[in-house]
């Protein structure tokens, strides 16, 4: 590393040590309170990025559910997008008009609107939005133990192309039931192809006036709520024993069950809670966007979603919400920029069609160059590097999965 | 503190005047290989007991089935009169048996305390919104476990507690594995190889270590260990085995006067 770039860096420690953490995070706070309305003054159109801004939150959401799976409990995960489908599908089932016999007709309505803006009954089950986020997140920590059970003897690549599969099986699954779920039963949960639309807007449980798509602030502040939330509960939860455990599992399985750490409790609550904020952030976009619909959940997704954590720094809860804010505004207005590019090599394709090539791209270039990511925990730089620190301090075997047996039964 | 003494109470209660652990015909077969045959072996309360022999012999195999890592193919190991065959490592850990590793295992990149308190995790009884809301009974048991582990730090004599696993010189990796194994509060404590790489002051240190944990804590001890100086020193009984059979058993000078077992370290005088 060059002398300029090495000072750089001990002036930012510096700047960094001198002022308190939770000043840094009222500073944050404060900005990302206030953001909206710092568009509004420096932006003619903020809408665009304020949307962007809010679909943007929701990924960090689901970054930092993928994060406790990944980072933590160190469970490689490529089927994530099961967890935002079954997340999106239950505003689907709780906030539209999808089950319109319901109630024969008159449709159940908690704390929302119960007349449509023309005086008529609306049909369907209507929960107010504050609860489904809830309801949701339960229900995917339940599908998070489901998923999670059978691949608990699996490692690396064996576990990647089962939750891979997951990942695929869960939209098919709604995508194909039409006519009763699981071949249960006849009612049409998804709409198939066309999805499930429209989606209830948000509206507060006290009032009966929902947030509208032309004013965006509301939803932001919702979002920026929810993010608040997950990130506090992503902190407790990794500064507890569980947190202690999941280190534990992540670095050496034998040693940690030979220490009275219960493996399969442990990788399921690491499943159960990745999944439920999956399904938390899930939920969100489902209303956001307004529809649910299975094209939405494809594989390229579940890869988003894992470079957002890898790229920002496995385990680091700030890393990776530098990353998923990194990747989201490069999807949506990077790719943009190099929209000419293809032409000058006197190729003819659209360069938001190959994004996810792209970002695969970054993904090796990363492993290569800083493979512990931009913002990295300090645990987990130590293991990437471990081998350029000292070769010979290695002590013992690299692996002994056989020396465990009775690992995982009752 | 209070809970976990009611989590031990159970197993103490067992039997009070038999053996601790009782291991009765133990095998262990991998595939054609005979590793572990039919070997009894039993640990007596308060006791330091040592599992000696040549270079694969089958110790570590039989440390492994005793703590529930490989299923033992054939044979009972009981703890205190419960029958611990063949349970989940996790469980037998709660029921009293802890270890350490023969190639140190340790979180690496964990704090010495950090590793300690993984240790105590079978004891901790924080539930999530505990772990979220940092309730009064969450916080009270963080903190009491965080200096607990202090205290077990201090008592193996490893003064750098905020040190990473791996960036410890080799001894105290070992004494930190033994706090570590402490922390689940165990009755027996096995220890594969501790002195391995350790010099004779160090040795000595760790054998007066063990005579501590018997005569305070009460604990009996099972070692595996080359360094005889160690083993005649500080055991009340030496099981031999080779081959993955006990070739003889008693105390240190019968064990060493014993012609089968000069024979397995040295070879027949043929």
């Amino acid at each position: 590393m060059s002398t300029a770039a090495a000072t750089l860096r001990t002036n930012a420690t510096n700047l960094r040590r001198l002022v308190p953490d939770w000043v840094w995070m009222l500073v944050f706070l404060a900005l990302a309170l206030l953001y909206p309305y710092i568009l509004d003054q420096v932006m003619t159109a903020p809408a665009d990025l304020l949307d962007a801004s809010i679909t943007t939150l929701a990924f960090i959401i689901m970054a930092l559910g993928l994060n406790i799976v990944v980072g933590f409990a160190g469970l490689l995960d490529l089927g994530y997008v099961a967890f935002y489908a079954i997340g999106a599908f239950v505003i689907g089932w709780l906030g539209s008009q999808q089950f319109d016999s319901v109630n024969g007709g008159k449709g159940i309505h908690i704390l929302t609107p119960v007349k449509s803006a023309f005086g008529s009954d609306v049909p369907g089950i209507h929960v107010n939005f504050f609860f489904v986020i809830f309801i949701a997140a339960g229900f995917t920590a339940l599908w998070g133990v489901i998923l999670g059970a059978p691949t608990l003897r699996l490692r690396g690549d064996y576990l990647a192309i089962v939750t891979l599969a997951f990942g695929e099986i869960v939209p098919r699954v709604f995508e194909n039931s039409t006519s009763g779920i699981f071949g249960i039963g006849h009612t049409d949960f998804s709409n198939g192809r066309q999805g499930i639309t429209p989606i209830d807007k948000i509206n507060l449980p006290w009032t009966t006036s929902t947030f509208n798509s032309l004013e965006l602030k509301p939803f932001y502040y919702v979002a920026l709520g929810m993010v608040l939330l997950v990130i506090f509960f992503n902190v407790r939860v990794r500064d507890s024993r569980l947190g202690r455990a999941w280190i534990a599992v992540r670095e050496d399985e034998v040693a940690a069950a030979a220490m009275g750490v219960n493996l399969v409790r442990t990788k399921l609550w690491a499943y159960a809670l990745g999944a439920a904020l999956g399904g938390f952030a899930g939920a969100f976009l489902g209303t956001y966007t307004n529809t649910v619909n299975v094209d939405q959940f494809d594989f390229g997704f579940s890869v988003f979603i894992l470079a957002m954590v890898i790229i920002g720094g496995m385990g680091n809860i700030w890393g990776v919400i530098l990353g998923a804010v990194a990747l989201s505004m490069m999807n949506r207005y990077g790719l943009k920029q190099l929209n000419g590019l293809p032409d000058k090599f006197g190729l003819d394709f659209d360069i938001t069609a190959i994004n996810f090539g792209i970002f695969g791209f970054f993904l090796l270039v990363m492993m290569v160059l800083r493979p512990e990511g931009i913002l990295p925990s300090g645990r987990r730089r130590l293991e990437l590097r471990e081998a350029e620190i000292d070769p010979t301090d290695h002590i013992g075997p690299a692996s002994d999965h056989e020396l465990y047996e009775t690992r995982q039964e009752r | 503190m209070t809970e976990q003494a009611q989590q031990v109470e159970p197993a103490s209660s067992g039997n009070g005047g038999g053996p601790l652990l009782q291991a009765s015909n133990v095998s262990k077969i991998f595939g054609g290989l005979v590793a572990v045959n039919d070997v009894s072996f039993t640990v007596p309360q308060r006791a330091i007991v040592s599992l000696i022999g040549p270079n694969g012999a089958g110790k570590t195999t039989f440390f492994n089935c005793m703590t529930g890592l490989y299923r033992p193919t054939t044979g009972r190991v009981v703890l205190d009169g419960r029958d611990i065959t063949a349970k989940r490592p996790d469980l037998v850990t709660k029921a009293g048996v802890a270890r350490t590793f023969q190639n140190i295992k340790l979180f690496r990149t964990m704090t010495s305390i950090e590793n300690v308190q993984v240790g105590m995790h079978g004891h901790l009884r924080s539930r999530l919104t505990g772990m979220v809301l940092h309730t009064r009974f969450n916080r009270r048991e963080e903190r009491e476990s965080y200096e607990k582990a202090r205290e077990l730090l201090r008592f193996v004599g490893l003064r750098r507690h905020n040190e990473m696993a791996m960036n410890l010189p080799y001894g105290d990796q070992r004494r930190l594995e033994i706090a570590r194994a402490l922390a689940s509060e165990p009755r027996l404590l096995l220890l594969d190889e501790p002195t391995a790489g350790m010099n004779p002051q160090e040795s000595e240190e760790l054998r007066k270590l063990m005579e501590i944990l018997r005569s305070e804590r009460g604990l009996s001890v099972l070692l595996i260990e080359h360094d005889m100086k160690v083993v005649m020193n500080v055991s009340d009984r030496v099981t031999v085995l080779d081959h993955g059979e006990k070739i003889a058993e008693g105390t240190p000078e019968e064990v060493r006067a014993n012609p089968r077992v000069i024979e397995a370290y040295l070879g027949s005088q043929a």
